[in-house]
């Protein structure tokens, strides 16, 4: 039976459940990996779930952070119960609020889940240098480092506010806590009130401002007062370690889970102690419970309330046997003498030994020695040999001071050395790895899984998901556990009872069966029979399979699905398997079980489904084989090199090891110092992640260019060539004469690069010819890849070699001219089919060796910049376009100064050009300074002109000369564009987008619309439609889509265009090009479509199309200059609207979810909608004069 | 209250289908009219004798299932950053729902039969479905046959056998009365309409439009088409009906062509107990029934018709001066040139 009291939840559920129930009011923006917090308390919010009082919160998404937390701020000063969720830069952009709010002395917490902050590259994963970042606010700090804790603490946090009017950040690790799916035990509501008195809540209601009894807060001081008046708040912050503890301790009374404010585990007598808080704390109780147990005299303190930070209680807690800690921080402050918890730890011991001289109140008997070390960042792995490397350290004489722990660190070698072969974990828990896709519904079978074994089995279970950095065929490592007693590994498996291989190709990529302990379980999906599987296997993995004596499983999951009516998903069937042969159930209760799950599932969708899930279930047992595994090794092939031998160094030795999944191996001194990398590495990594590619057939090929253009990976590439250069070519190599006048003896070869392909089959959709006999034929259509991938290599090494047309005779305003620019814009990991970056590789095209990219976070910049591989490329003469992301809120004024900085360094270069007219001549002088740069032509003469004057003054010894050095790459016109998604431009960096287009600086903004915060998981934005069903967005958005191009407008000294490269691709690049050539800023809008708008991505330009001729997205250009040439500036790009906004609409599920979530308006809405839109055509019409 | 009373002055128009009592033979049928409770109420308030729901397409639900699991779990659990990207619908439900609820609330809304119609694929579908729309309120049911029998492997007999299994086994699960839509393209229709009936069909609804899509010549692809019915397409249920009238025990109803008051006699004198109209209402809207009532009232005043009991299968194969018009219209036609004065 299931026991109502416990249930699996991740981190950021257990302490939303709690914050939510406790809250009035919640002001959220999406952040990872705090984002599900929010995402809950806005869903609970929209089905009417109560707080604990009974009234359901209100939940508001800001247009930032900061926005939240001002929100947040007034929401407290009006007396309400609010709290915000956030992470990383989110909490960064929160402080100012913060120091207002604890200054204030004002109840509230916020939760955030620890993550690294953008230093010099981003990450989105876990450690603590946000709440590092924030400690100074006044706000106290309290840590959670278990699922279960982050639940506990939410409650203990709010209880705690209440009672000392400090606010609080309650904190756990990003992806490590909030992400770990773990059993925990669920405080009801009872609990809740239990420890939240309401007096509290109605003291806090009374603080707030109130017409009724006015006063002042918030006044402006001088220095006669402001510094005592900033001391009276002390006594409140003494009075909170005492609080907090009483608090612990009445929830111990309430649930017998006791906590501390520093929790001491382990010997009774230990000398050895490590002091550190968060989700490393229980990979340090098991370490220290299991060297205990061997007879080590070693203990560690948790440290929960970190601010205040309470001496008095650090000291209480540490045995008076210790002799040296080690202080651990998850964080880094460069250039401070030790990272911020080994400093405060330092200080309690020395301030008390001061006091007391070698006797420290609190039992100690002597100052130990205490040395400080970084763990952990961006959630490496902390691991027990990790730990056991630490406490080691500590036994030294001269322990290693400021020390790091988990990477090796051959330049300042502050590294400990940790023996890998230290492993502690138990047999009596079961551990079991997955490899899987993204799409193959592998996580979110596990995710099952531990639900049917942690809730309705009863048994302790954790899971944890591992994504590579794709959204195209990305990878999913599943780690799981299972076992009689909680499950505290807060680390990866490192040794698996079983591994699941749900895609045979990883077999010849990557090492799956590294993790497998000596005789475990291998499970293969595989096409091969159980009698043919073992041949084709690779020699690597034949020799781990009989090394460690697996027992080796196989079944051809992807036929029973299809047989079954499941088509492609397999995770029914690979769950099946796990259950059938990992014994972690008995066989019977767990098919059992499997079906009573899929009954709860899939009962709403039809008893059909229940039925088809459940033929699967049955057919996957008789599918299901073991493998007999020979003596013997009989393979001769190898895996796969990660990276071809040709490529760089670099790129071999590094890159190809993060490909490879070795990243962690690789020392300090493999990387740059300053997050600098270099260009175009996606062309190495070769991830042939497709079954179908597109296949060219030139003769029916009319050479359009329409394929390429829209590709959004760029693997369809066109070369005109002399008909000799096919002497050299292989057999089968496809080329065509070319359809145009004017090339005598020159053919024409549109090759795409197999491996490369992500299989979207947009090329296939927009050619805009047919077969004669066979009209579904195109002139490229998807074929299995298996039968022409190693033709189709050998083909695109050969084009390769083939002369690229010089650019300036390439005709740059047609689409078909611009197929043969060659893309600088490469091979990214974004979705299949993703809208966005066929507009990227557009202006890769066009503008790409002199262009400059801002980017804001989001989708382009993780697609864009995101390691092991990176698609900004570069061209044969090494330019290429040179991009950088900052942050998500200032990438308008990143880009600017990008401008501004070449502007500056334009006019430099020029004044250094005339100061050098003796040396240069007149006629090179004229030409550098003056010279026309409209055209490619013109541009290209521009180069020759600075090459020649570098000739001449490179080895002059003039100071003028060796600035102009310096500089000179300036004098070619440079291309500076900022690119970002709605979520930057409509909201977070509004108002520099508004500053910067008002600046009249030649920038040129591209905005990728998804109208969703699409890289965080679909939140809406002020660009979201109204109607359309979004997160944070739940009953559907009522307000209208921001007109952000009238806005632009509004202006009339910017450039605007609103563009869908589906709808028409020949408007699009006039708007690229004509943004890039106006001498000001420029803004283009560029319709995006996107998976989270909820369509089959196949039929994206459709959809395209309709959004443009239903009057959803008119095309139009605005140009300033027109007026000037006795045009009109407003052109009306689209014909007057021939669709119902329905037929738009209807095809795509955000807007169809709206009568599910909002039943008793979605017919309003959408007449609304329509109305709204008619309504913005006839203002356009007007606009433009019609 | 009987609806022969509400007209005290011209001819009864009251009439039996599928042994309900419609007070006249003029029913709505199913169309974007009735797609919602106000629409269907519109239509009742306008004089429709009867209304029915647009069909309720299993496979469409399943489709609308399928598509719904793909396209809200596309791209999830693929990224750390975004697991998901649609907010969870926990009692998300791709099922019936909306349509029983549709049954219910018109039920309610309107005081003349209500008709469902259900087009299954599976064999629980049209059973399960049938019993949940009887359930909702439902005065009678339709059966929507339809599938194309595009598979070779499957011969005549067969796709017979699968509408007469289908009327058996819904029949047997439900009380209500049931219609079928027939298809006019059997080898024997009058075989057809006998199976049906004799397998539990109180009626026969002649006859489905089945769809027909068209070719764009511009995209060279294949196009959905649905176009309104003429009433030049009357001919082919005016002549089985013809033939089947009083050959079979079943209720006869008329489907396509509907525009004028013309289509509703010419039906009638056929052999129809009722005359179903999507097209003309679509056009004209839900008034245009009380035009074609009042001309039928018209007509039938004129020539003296007191019920239409009476003028029911006045011109059928059985009752018509001509009955050889029926079965060998193309040689008489020849027959008639050869004979005529020339001769």
């Amino acid at each position: 039976m299931t026991d109502l009291r416990h249930a699996i939840r991740d981190g950021n559920e257990a302490c939303a459940d709690v914050a939510y129930r406790l809250n009035e009011v919640c002001a959220i923006y999406p952040i990872t990996p705090s984002s599900g917090m929010a995402e809950l308390a806005d869903q609970w919010s929209s089905e009417g779930r109560c707080n604990i009082w009974g009234g359901v919160p209100d939940v508001i998404e800001m247009q930032s952070e900061a926005g939240a937390a001002g929100t947040v701020h007034g929401a407290l000063q009006g007396g309400a119960l609010a709290t915000t969720f956030t992470a990383s830069q989110g909490l960064l952009l929160m402080i100012p609020n913060m120091y207002r709010i604890a200054g204030e002395l004002t109840s509230a917490v916020f939760h955030v889940a620890a993550r690294s902050l953008a230093t010099h590259a981003l990450s989105i994963f876990g450690d603590h240098q946000d709440v590092m970042a924030a400690r100074s606010t006044g706000f106290a700090f309290l840590s959670s480092g278990s699922v279960q804790e982050a639940h506990d603490m939410a409650l203990i946090a709010q209880s705690a506010t209440l009672k000392s009017r400090v606010p609080f950040v309650h904190f756990f690790d990003g992806f490590r806590t909030s992400h770990e799916y773990n059993r925990i035990q669920l405080l009801s509501d009872d609990d809740l009130r239990a420890l939240i008195d309401d007096r509290h809540m109605i003291a806090h209601r009374q603080r707030a401002l109130n017409p009724d009894r006015p006063f002042v807060r918030g006044t402006a001081q001088n220095p006669d007062v402001c510094f005592q008046s900033r001391e009276a708040v002390n006594r409140f912050y003494a009075a909170v370690p005492s609080i907090v503890q009483s608090t612990m301790d009445q929830f111990a009374e309430l649930t017998g889970r006791h906590y501390r404010l520093f929790d001491y585990f382990g010997a009774a007598d230990a000398e050895r102690v490590l002091i550190l808080m968060g989700s490393g704390c229980e990979a340090v109780r098991e370490t220290v419970e299991y060297m205990v147990r061997n007879g080590e005299p070693v203990g560690a303190v948790q440290v929960r309330l970190f601010r205040p930070f309470s001496a008095e209680h650090l000291l209480a807690s540490l045995p008076p046997s210790v002799r040296s800690i080690a202080v651990l921080d998850r964080t880094k402050e460069p250039g401070a003498g030790g990272e911020p918890l080994y400093k405060d730890v330092v200080t309690a011991l020395a301030e008390a030994s001061m006091r007391s001289g070698v006797s420290i109140p609190g039992g100690v008997v002597s100052l130990p020695r205490v040395t400080g070390g970084r763990y952990g960042l961006s959630s490496k792995e902390f691991t027990p040999a990790m730990i056991r490397a630490v406490f080691d350290e500590l036994q030294k004489p001269q322990p290693k001071n400021s020390f790091t722990v988990g990477i090796h660190d051959d330049v300042t070698h502050s590294s400990l050395p940790v023996s890998p072969d230290f492993q502690i974990e138990s047999d009596d828990v079961f551990r079991a790895v997955f490899y899987g896709l993204g799409a193959d519904g592998t996580v979110g079978a596990n995710r099952n899984t531990i639900k049917i074994i942690g809730e309705d089995a009863g048994l302790h279970a954790q899971a944890y998901f591992v994504y590579d950095s794709k959204k195209s065929g990305s990878r999913t490592v599943s780690h799981l556990r299972f076992g009689e007693k909680p499950i505290r590994s807060t680390y990866l498996i490192s040794s698996a009872q079983f591994v699941g291989c749900h895609q045979f190709g990883f077999i010849d990529t990557i090492d799956v069966l590294s993790i497998a302990a000596q005789g475990a379980v291998f499970l293969l999906n595989s096409p091969h029979s159980a009698d043919q599987v073992w041949d084709e296997l690779p020699l690597e993995v034949q020799q781990q399979i009989i090394d460690r004596q697996l027992q080796f499983y196989t079944i051809d999951a992807s036929r029973v699905a299809r047989e079954t009516g499941l088509t492609n998903r397999t995770n029914t069937v690979m769950q099946t398997c796990f259950f059938a042969i990992s014994g972690v159930l008995p066989q019977d209760e767990a098919i059992r079980r499997i079906k009573y799950s899929i009954r709860q599932t899939y009962a709403k969708k039809g008893e059909q489904t229940v039925m088809q899930n459940f033929a699967a279930v049955d057919a996957t047992i008789r599918n299901l084989h073991r493998v007999t595994v020979p003596g013997k090794v009989t393979a001769t092939k190898r895996r796969r090199p990660v990276v071809p031998a040709e490529a760089p160094e670099f790129v071999r030795k590094v890159t190809g090891a993060m490909i490879a999944g070795t990243g962690d191996l690789l020392p300090v001194s493999s990387f740059p110092v300053d997050g600098t990398f270099p260009s175009g590495t996606s062309r190495w990594e070769k991830r042939s992640i497709s079954a179908f590619v597109p296949l060219w057939d030139p003769e029916l090929c009319i050479q359009c260019g329409n394929c390429g253009f829209i590709c959004p990976h760029g693997v369809i590439r066109s070369r005109l060539y002399h008909q000799e250069k096919l002497d050299d070519a292989p057999s089968g190599f496809l080329s065509a004469p070319v359809d145009a006048r004017g090339f005598p003896e020159t053919r024409y070869t549109l090759q795409v690069y197999a491996d490369d392909c992500t299989g979207c089959a947009l090329c296939e959709e927009v050619c805009p010819v047919t077969g004669l006999e066979e009209t579904r034929r195109r002139a490229i259509n998807m074929v299995p890849k298996e039968q022409i991938l190693e033709s189709t290599r050998r083909n695109t090494e050969f084009f390769e070699t083939l002369p690229l047309t010089p650019r300036g005779q390439v005709d740059f305003s047609s689409v078909r001219g611009t197929q043969f620019l060659e893309p600088l814009f490469e091979f990214s990991g974004a979705c299949a089919g993703c809208g966005e970056t066929p507009y990227l590789k557009a202006i890769s095209q066009l503008f790409g060796d002199r262009l400059m990219v801002a980017n804001a976070t989001g989708c382009s910049s993780i697609f864009g910049g995101n390691l092991p591989t990176t698609p900004w490329s570069v061209n044969s003469e090494g330019r290429g376009p040179a991009w950088s992301n900052s942050l998500f809120e200032d990438n308008a004024e990143f880009g600017l100064g990008m401008r501004i900085a070449a502007d500056r360094h334009l006019a430099e270069a020029r004044r250094l050009v005339l100061q050098l007219r003796a040396l240069l001549g007149d006629e090179l002088v004229e030409g550098l300074v003056s010279a026309d740069q409209r055209t490619e032509a013109d541009i290209r003469r521009q180069r020759l002109r600075v090459s020649e004057m570098r000739q001449r003054i490179a080895r002059e010894d003039h100071p003028a000369a060796r600035l102009l050095l310096s500089i000179a790459d300036h004098l070619v016109r440079r291309s500076v564009w900022l690119v970002g998604g709605d979520g930057w431009a409509y909201d977070i960096g509004s108002a520099g987008v508004d500053h910067v287009l008002a600046s009249g600086r030649n920038v040129n903004l591209l905005v990728l619309d998804t109208e969703v915060y699409s890289n965080t998981g679909g939140q809406a934005s002020k660009a979201t439609p109204r109607g359309a069903v979004a997160k944070f967005a739940a009953a559907g958005k009522q307000a209208e889509k921001k007109d952000l191009a009238l806005q632009a407008v509004s202006y009339g000294s910017v450039y605007v265009a609103r563009v869908a490269i589906g709808a028409n691709p020949q408007q699009t690049l006039d708007a690229l090009r004509e943004a890039e050539a106006y001498d000001g800023p420029s803004l283009v809008i560029a319709y995006s479509h996107c998976i989270a708008h909820g369509i089959n991505m196949l039929h994206a330009l459709d959809q395209q199309s309709r959004a443009v001729h239903s009057g959803y997205w008119p095309l139009m250009r605005f140009h300033p200059e027109a007026k000037a040439r006795g045009e009109h500036p407003f052109i009306l790009d689209s014909v007057r609207p021939e669709l119902a906004l329905e037929q738009f609409t209807s095809q795509e599920l955000r807007f169809r979810l709206l009568q599910q979530a909002n039943p008793d308006n979605s017919e309003r809405i959408m007449q609304e909608a329509q109305q709204a839109v008619s309504r913005r055509w006839k203002m356009y019409e007007d606009l433009a004069g019609l | 209250m009987d609806p022969s009373m509400t007209r005290n002055i011209g001819p009864n128009l009251v009439t039996p289908w599928l042994g309900l009592s419609l007070k006249h033979p003029v029913v709505a049928s199913a169309s974007p009219l009735c797609q919602t409770v106000t629409g269907v109420a519109q239509l009742a308030k306008a004089g429709a004798a009867a209304v029915i729901l647009p069909s309720l397409f299993e496979e469409q639900l399943h489709h609308d299932a399928a598509a719904f699991e793909f396209l809200s779990s596309a791209g999830c659990d693929s990224s750390a950053e975004s697991s998901s990207y649609f907010p969870s619908f926990p009692e998300f439900d791709r099922g019936p729902t909306d349509y029983l609820k549709l049954i219910r609330d018109a039920r309610a809304a309107i005081d003349v039969p209500l008709i469902a119609s259900l087009n299954g694929t599976t064999d629980s579908g049209w059973t399960d479905y049938a019993r949940e729309i009887e359930k909702a309120g439902a005065d009678a049911l339709e059966l929507n046959v339809y599938g194309l029998p595009v598979d070779e492997d499957q011969n005549a007999r067969m796709v017979e056998d699968r509408y007469v299994s289908i009327v058996k086994q819904v029949t047997q699960s439900i009380r209500i009365p049931v219609s079928v839509k027939m298809n006019p393209y059997f080898s024997s229709p009058m075989e057809m309409a006998d199976r049906l009936i004799e397998a539990g069909a109180s009626g026969l609804v002649l006859f489905n439009r089945f769809y027909q899509p068209d070719f764009d010549l511009e995209k060279m692809e294949v196009v959905p088409s649905l176009q309104l019915s003429s009433p030049s397409e009357i001919r082919l249920p005016l002549l089985w009906l013809s033939v089947l009238f009083g050959r079979t025990s079943g209720s006869l109803a008329a489907s396509t062509g509907v525009e004028t008051s013309s289509e509703v006699i010419k039906y009638l004198l056929a052999g129809a107990d009722v005359v179903m109209t999507t097209s003309a209402l679509l056009r004209h809207g839900p008034e245009h029934l009380r035009t074609l009532t009042d001309g039928l009232t018209q007509w039938m005043t004129q020539r003296g018709y007191e019920s239409v009991g009476q003028m029911r299968g006045a011109m059928s194969l059985r009752n018509a001066r001509n009955p050889s018009a029926f079965v060998r219209a193309n040689y008489m036609k020849t027959l008639a040139s050869y004979q005529h004065p020339f001769v």
